[in-house]
């Protein structure tokens, strides 16, 4: 029964998008919100992430984008008067709060309690050598292991369990500071650095269960101790590598079930001891492939990225059902929102196979260790459904949108060493001649995968003994069940054919021939029961079950896997646009193949498609469904890049003319554009050669900009100052885009960067907002600060974004939403580039003006004008809102922590507040790194800076701040009478920089290095500052914004505000 | 690889629908009642159950055979079914405890088979036309003739498949503190394990054995198993478990459930489709727990031809039929469902030991 005592529940959101906790946490809290509040509950939210879907103001009914530290719940508390919290839908970050709370005797002064998870079970949980004893004591196993808070303690346990050992830090996120030891000397390095990464400063030690079999168990328990498993996932790649980094199935695919029933038992006992008294856990656990010794690993209790895999994969929405068991509910009170009838008191059955496939970002990252290992690396994921393994497993390789599908040419791999690509070496081994048995003993795949990659690559050679005009039907029809790609049929059949075939023939011959995909869906229960969900995943079977409707309908393309540049952003964009496309009475269709997300939620479009997003899978469910209008605005770049294949397929696209976007695209024609239009553009031109590349070079000057074509989130962008570093990064550039040229720009060096987001309705065009970058140009606009209303721009370079940005969108007949950058520089206003589609920036604008500006966009393109809708003027903007970024450099030691025209952020945080000082401030402490009110700073700065910089240090030392330089900025400083104390820069000896920062002597630090040697000197100093969360300022104009922020936290405290209260006063 | 040759296997339902497949397991024909079990794991049991005899069973997990097979999971001395249905055969064996593979024991046991079946499509298609009965051949895949092979094949309804696959004669368990007289009406071994790991000391009685048999052995309890068929047609059990009620303390699972319903007075009757699976939510009606469960009926007992005296003790949430009932001034309470699980869920074994508990009461 529903609890009656409760009235307002506060929801704790997991903040900006980590490495290890991404968009699943926007899913399950949009879930809890919406259930809860369904229910009759007051639901307060507070997440720092402003580009999540749960913090759109509907969702709640007071929503703070406060950052997530317990004196700022505090204050949400007081504000708020909550019953209870519910910790469990926010990740690590929520529970790690919850806890936060409980010790700082917040939730006994204010009597709020605890709901999904009570702080005995969390701490039973989290509390490593507490699980362990928990488990022995009730008798089940776990690996041998001890936990120690030195070097020496760590050596003693290590005699004990011996090598190869796992040595995991207490407390930390997706496993950061995870490693594996094989000797000693990697078994310090290893312990120093959990330790020191560790908020308990302590690491366990456990012995290796390297290269075993790992499985999970989802399961899910009520306040009766009903309990129910909802999914079981096992992992092809075997213990020792991540499960976020794995490659995983479901269901398990190679235990009897006397083997599954026991690891059933296992986790009932485990979720009933750890005493999880309603809510969703996962269980893990490893299985010796030789003898099926089974050991219990970890549980988490709470929703995880595994249970969201496992809700998109069975049809069972945990998240919903763990936030309805909080308040009271039994499982058998709670009935399956897919066949109606059932109740959600049952396990579902799956007569499919599901394959999640983890999407890398090691490109991005040169000199960062690739070897996967107990540390979480991957940025996002595709899921992937069919029939068989092999069938799943090929559409989830093609989702990943990596151009490795034929990654063949290898001879020999190394298929020992765990790597991001090494499903594609095995692939390819294996067509070399591999035998089953070489590929298990290197991989430590179970065998039965190994022989389904076999039947596999039989298929492939069938192909490869045909050509179009030969190819039985039957083998076409065959290798299509396989999961084998039109593309990969055509690359095939090439090798014997005269001519090269393209992946359209094959489509053409197939559709000819009746070999059409059927849609299946996604029911809980294997058939048993009537569906009445419209989930739906192709397979070539012959019983469609999609049942298409004659309404006016509209396809939202999705943005596939998470990866730098591309996330939730996009995701939150796609679900406005469901939204305002169902107010207006369209049936909505959304495609999609990440499985973290609220588009793939069933509940979020009328019907869902989950599909890799390449031109072959997208246009099967155009032919299925025959939409009224395909959207691909607002999916990011990988619909953008299905624009031409669409259209060419004589699909209705919707919005801005794929001819519009094929202007902003080509850097030519944009240039001609800007030309007629008379903007301004930075000096540019285009090069295929290095010989040509130099030419452009010496005409427009140094530094330049290099960049290839068509490619997302700044790839292989750099700056180069002179001739020698043009080279590598030209043929950096190359090979991110091997089709098209690299194009050089003129680098505006140290000029202010606009943003601008706009909507278009073709003929009128309203600015939503305009963000100024706290960083430098030269800095990827997704990595840079930014704050909205700009507080450093003339009304004078205002009004000239504003002409320019109409006089762009009406050239390019922009229908949604449109993106520019700008860039100032001497007094002229320069256009960088414009985007006629969803920018990253979309739900910040979004929630800074209370406009929901992709829901806009989604009216605009089914016709309305923006007169009609009633946003004809630019929202006014009360007080400021900064967005900060967070950056994964501390899952990658040994990589350069500097910023620069690659996007290198994974997500983002907003600060609110009346004053710009405030905000910043509170955006710098939502991104884990607050700034202080006390200490040392230390300034060191290029040469033509050292003017600028002398009122920085000014500030700072009026603000009670101890002066520290380097030799250089501390003459200066000293000349102008200012107190410093010279450091030593890292070159030159002890102590230095870095060893002061590792001593925890300074608490910010301002380093301004200009041109390419002075970036490469600091970089010892800022690996340090990252790895330490000092604060780190690499431009001055970001200084003056911290001091700015200090001056004002000093001056006056953090007040917190509803965006419901907000908007409320505003109007 | 084991699929180089493309044999032609075909599976027709009575209604004349067809399902082409591959030849898969034992060469040959085979007639029976289609059915579909949903569980993800436990083919290996499935294939050894009595209760499954006379049937043809669709596996809706489309990769079977991954595990192969191995020498604890059999459920029974053969392997009883008609046919087996599946998407994909395992081309390989991958488990630390397989002895043969699948394909092997399937040839091995003259079980015929068929695999490459669109399975979702054929459960679909039985969800919503109802049990019937089909054909199976790898000999002579010839359309017509086997739909008409399949129309001719018996109606499970009216049909005693217990006297088939009972023992011919009666045998003994391990010792324990309490007798326990089993009929046998196509027993898994799991009962028997467990029953044995509750102290009891199982004598098998083949299903036709004389009630008055049965108390000369002076059993602490008697044990009514599950099985295939009709329970209706079963008369002769029905007559004996009528002189058995009251004398001594009775439990029953399955077909025993059906057998114990009719006499004690009730009826039963068929479900359009039944119940095969391992995740089925039944309803404790003492404790108001859920228990998932291990099912596998095609009949069911009608709840309100139930007399007075006999109550309803489970539920099955997804359609409320019947799963246990109880009458407890006679001592004698069966479950509908397989407390045994093997395969299935282990959420039910307290009902063995409520078994010892009502004998020990006595």
């Amino acid at each position: 029964m529903k609890r009656t005592d409760l009235h307002s529940i506060l929801i704790l959101g997991a903040g900006p998008i980590v490495i290890g906790q991404a968009c699943e946490f926007d899913y399950s809290g949009v879930q809890a919100c919406k259930v809860l509040r369904r229910e009759g509950y007051r639901v307060i939210l507070v997440n720092s992430n402003p580009a999540t879907i749960m913090t759109d103001p509907e969702f709640a009914d007071a929503t703070y984008i406060e950052p997530l530290t317990s004196d700022i719940v505090e204050k949400i508390i007081v504000a708020e008067q909550p019953d209870a919290i519910l910790p469990t839908v926010g990740g690590q970050t929520g529970l790690n709060l919850a806890m936060d709370l409980r010790r700082a005797g917040i939730l006994d002064k204010y009597g709020v309690q605890l709901i999904g998870a009570q702080v005995e079970a969390i701490e039973l949980a989290e509390d490593r050598l507490k699980f362990k004893e928990a488990m022995i004591n009730v008798g089940l196993a776990v690996p041998r292991s001890g936990l120690a808070q030195s070097i020496a303690e760590a050596q003693a346990i290590a005699d004990d369990v011996g090598f190869p050992c796992l040595i995991r830090p207490s407390f930390t996120l997706g496993g950061s500071g995870a490693g594996i030891a094989y000797t000693s000397e990697e078994f310090s390095i290893t312990v120093e650095n959990g330790l020191r990464q560790s908020p308990v400063h302590e690491v366990l030690i456990e012995q290796s269960v390297l290269g075993w079999k790992e499985y999970e168990l989802e399961v899910m328990r009520d306040r009766v101790d009903n309990f129910v498993v909802v999914c079981s996932i096992e992992n092809l790649d075997p213990m020792g590598i991540h499960t976020g980094d794995s490659i995983t199935v479901a269901p398990a695919q190679t235990l009897t079930d006397r083997e599954y029933q026991r690891l059933r038992d296992m986790a009932r006992v485990v979720i009933q001891t750890v005493g999880v008294e309603t809510g969703g856990s996962n269980v893990q656990f490893a299985v010796n492939p030789a003898n099926g010794e089974t050991l219990i690993i970890e549980m988490n209790p709470r929703v995880s990225r595994s249970s969201a895999l496992a809700s998109k994969a069975t049809g069972f929405p945990i998240a919903k059902i763990a936030a309805l068991l909080a308040v009271g509910y039994t499982l058998d009170e709670i009935s399956n929102d897919i066949t109606r009838v059932t109740p959600a008191s049952f396990e579902p059955s799956i007569d499919y196979c599901v394959v999640k496939v983890p999407r890398f970002a090691f490109e991005k990252f040169p000199g960062a260790d690739a070897m996967l290992g107990p540390q979480m690396k991957s940025v996002g994921e595709v899921m992937a459904i069919g029939r068989t393994f092999p069938e799943a497993l090929n559409k989830a390789l093609r989702g990943l949108e990596l151009k490795l599908e034929t990654r063949s040419q290898l001879q020999t791999a190394d298929l020992t060493t765990p790597t991001a690509h090494r499903i594609f070496d095995v692939l390819a081994a294996l067509r070399n001649g591999a035998t089953l048995e070489e590929v298990v003993a290197q991989t430590k795949y179970d065998p039965w995968f190994v022989a389904q990659l076999q039947l596999l690559i039989a298929v492939e050679h069938e192909l490869r003994s045909h050509s179009l005009e030969t190819l039985p039907l039957e083998l076409l029809r065959r290798a299509k069940r396989f999961g084998l790609s039109d593309k990969q049929i055509a690359d095939l059949l090439q090798a014997s054919a005269a001519s090269r075939q393209p992946p359209a023939a094959i489509r053409q011959h197939r559709l000819s021939n009746g070999i059409i995909p059927a849609f299946y869906r996604v029911d809980t229960c294997a058939a048993e029961f009537e569906a009445f969900t419209p989930y739906l995943y192709s397979t070539y079977e012959r019983g469609d079950e999609a049942e298409p409707t004659n309404n006016q309908k509209v396809i939202i393309i999705g943005g596939g896997p998470n990866r730098i540049g591309q996330g939730l952003e996009f995701d939150y964009c796609c679900v406005q646009a469901c939204y305002a496309l169902k107010q207006l009475g369209y049936e909505t269709i959304m495609v999609n193949c990440n499985p973290e997300t609220v588009s793939t939620d069933y509940d979020t479009a009328d019907r869902l498609y989950f599909e890799p997003l390449t031109l072959e899978d997208v246009l099967n469910v155009i032919d299925e469904e025959k939409p009224t209008g395909v959207i691909v605005q607002f999916g990011g770049q990988t619909p953008i890049n299905l624009t031409r294949g669409l259209h060419a397929a004589g699909v209705p696209i919707w919005g801005t003319s794929p001819d519009s976007i094929d202007i902003a695209e080509d850097r030519v024609r944009f240039g001609g554009l800007l030309r007629e239009l008379d903007i301004p553009h930075p000096a540019w031109g285009s090069a295929t050669s290095l010989e040509a590349a130099r030419r452009v070079a010496q005409r427009i000057g140094y530094p330049v900009l290099v960049r290839p074509s068509y490619v997302l989130g700044g790839r292989a962008m750099e700056i180069a100052y002179e001739d020698s570093s043009l080279a590598a990064f030209l043929a950096a550039a190359a090979e991110a885009s091997p089709d098209g040229p690299v194009l050089i720009d003129h680098y505006l060096e140290d000029a202010f960067e606009v943003d601008v987001d706009a909507v278009c309705d073709g003929e009128r065009v309203v600015i939503a907002g305009v963000m100024q970058h706290i960083e430098e140009a030269g800095v990827h606009s997704g990595d840079s600060a930014c704050v909205l209303p700009p507080y450093k721009i003339s009304l004078y370079h205002l009004n000239i974004i504003q002409d320019y940005t109409e006089k762009l969108g009406r050239a390019l007949q922009v229908k949604g939403l449109m993106n520019v950058q700008y860039a100032i520089k001497d007094d002229i206003v320069y256009v960088l580039e414009v985007n006629p589609r969803a920018s990253r920036t979309v739900p910040f604008v979004s929630k800074a003006t209370g406009v929901s500006i992709a829901n806009l966009a989604a009216r605009v393109m089914a016709g309305q004008t923006l007169e009609e809708i009633g946003f004809v003027a630019m929202p006014e903007v009360d007080g400021f809102f900064v967005k900060e970024v967070v950056l994964p450099f501390k899952k990658f030691p040994g990589v350069d922590h500097r910023l620069g025209p690659e996007m290198k952020s994974t997500g983002e945080v907003m600060g609110h507040a009346a004053h710009f000082g405030h905000a910043f401030a509170k955006a710098q402490m939502a991104a884990g790194t607050p700034l202080p009110q006390a200490g040392a700073a230390l300034i060191t700065v290029n040469d033509f800076d050292k003017g600028a910089a002398l009122k920085i240090a000014r500030d700072l030392h009026r603000l009670g701040f101890t002066l520290m330089a380097t030799s250089g900025t501390a003459a200066w400083l000293s000349r102008a009478g200012l107190p410093v104390t010279t450091v030593k820069k890292v070159s030159e000896g002890h102590p230095n920089i870095q060893d002061l920062v590792e001593r925890g002597e300074l608490q910010l630090i301002i380093n301004t290095p200009l041109g390419a040697r002075a970036h490469d000197d600091s970089r010892a100093m800022r690996m340090a500052a990252v790895q330490h969360n000092v604060p780190l300022l690499t431009t001055l104009s970001a200084a003056a914004a911290a001091i700015n922020g200090i001056a004002a936290l000093k001056a006056k405290d953090l007040k917190v505000r509803s965006l419901q209260t907000h908007f409320r006063v505003q109007r | 690889m084991g699929k180089s040759t493309v044999n032609p296997c075909l599976l027709a339902l009575a209604d004349g629908t067809l399902w082409p497949g591959r030849v898969f397991g034992a060469i040959g024909e085979r007639t029976g009642e289609i059915c579909f079990n949903t569980g993800l794991t436990g083919y290996q049991e499935i294939l050894t159950d009595p209760s499954y005899h006379g049937q043809l069973v669709v596996m809706t997990q489309p990769h079977i055979g991954n595990t192969g097979v191995n020498a604890e999971d059999d459920e029974s001395q053969r392997a009883w079914l008609s046919g087996f249905v599946v998407r994909e055969a395992s081309p390989i064996t991958s488990n630390w405890r397989a002895t043969q593979s699948l394909d092997h024991y399937l040839r091995e046991r003259g079980v015929v088979a068929i695999s490459d079946v669109d399975t979702r499509a054929l459960v679909r298609h039985i969800r919503t036309v109802g049990a019937q009965n089909a054909a199976l051949s790898s000999v002579d895949p010839q359309p017509d003739r086997l739909i008409a092979l399949a129309r001719s094949a018996p109606d499970m309804n009216g049909l005693d498949l217990a006297k088939e696959v009972t023992c011919a004669e009666a045998w003994q368990s391990a010792a324990g503190s309490h007798h326990v007289v089993a009929y046998d009406y196509g027993i898994k071994h799991n009962i028997l394990r467990l029953l044995t790991a509750h102290q009891c000391r199982v004598t098998i009685v083949p299903a036709q054995t004389p009630a008055s048999e049965v108390l000369a052995l002076n059993p602490n309890g008697v044990f009514l198993s599950n099985g295939p068929g009709d329970p209706a047609a079963v008369t002769y059990a029905i007559d004996n478990i009528k002189q058995l009620l009251g004398r001594v303390p009775i439990f029953g699972i399955c077909l025993g459930h059906q057998l114990l319903g009719l006499a004690l007075g009730g009826k039963t009757y068929k479900l359009k489709f039944g119940h095969r699976g391992g995740n089925q939510p039944v309803k404790n009606l003492d404790t108001q727990r859920v228990e998932i469960s291990s099912h596998n009926h095609g009949f069911a007992v009608a709840a309100d031809s139930l007399p007075q005296g006999v109550e309803v003790t489970h539920v099955n949430l997804n359609d409320n039929c019947v799963e246990g009932l109880r009458a407890a001034s006679l001592r004698a309470f069966s479950v509908q469902y397989h407390p045994e699980a093997a395969p299935g869920p282990h959420d039910a074994r307290y009902l063995f030991k409520d078994f010892v508990v009502l004998m020990e009461n006595t």
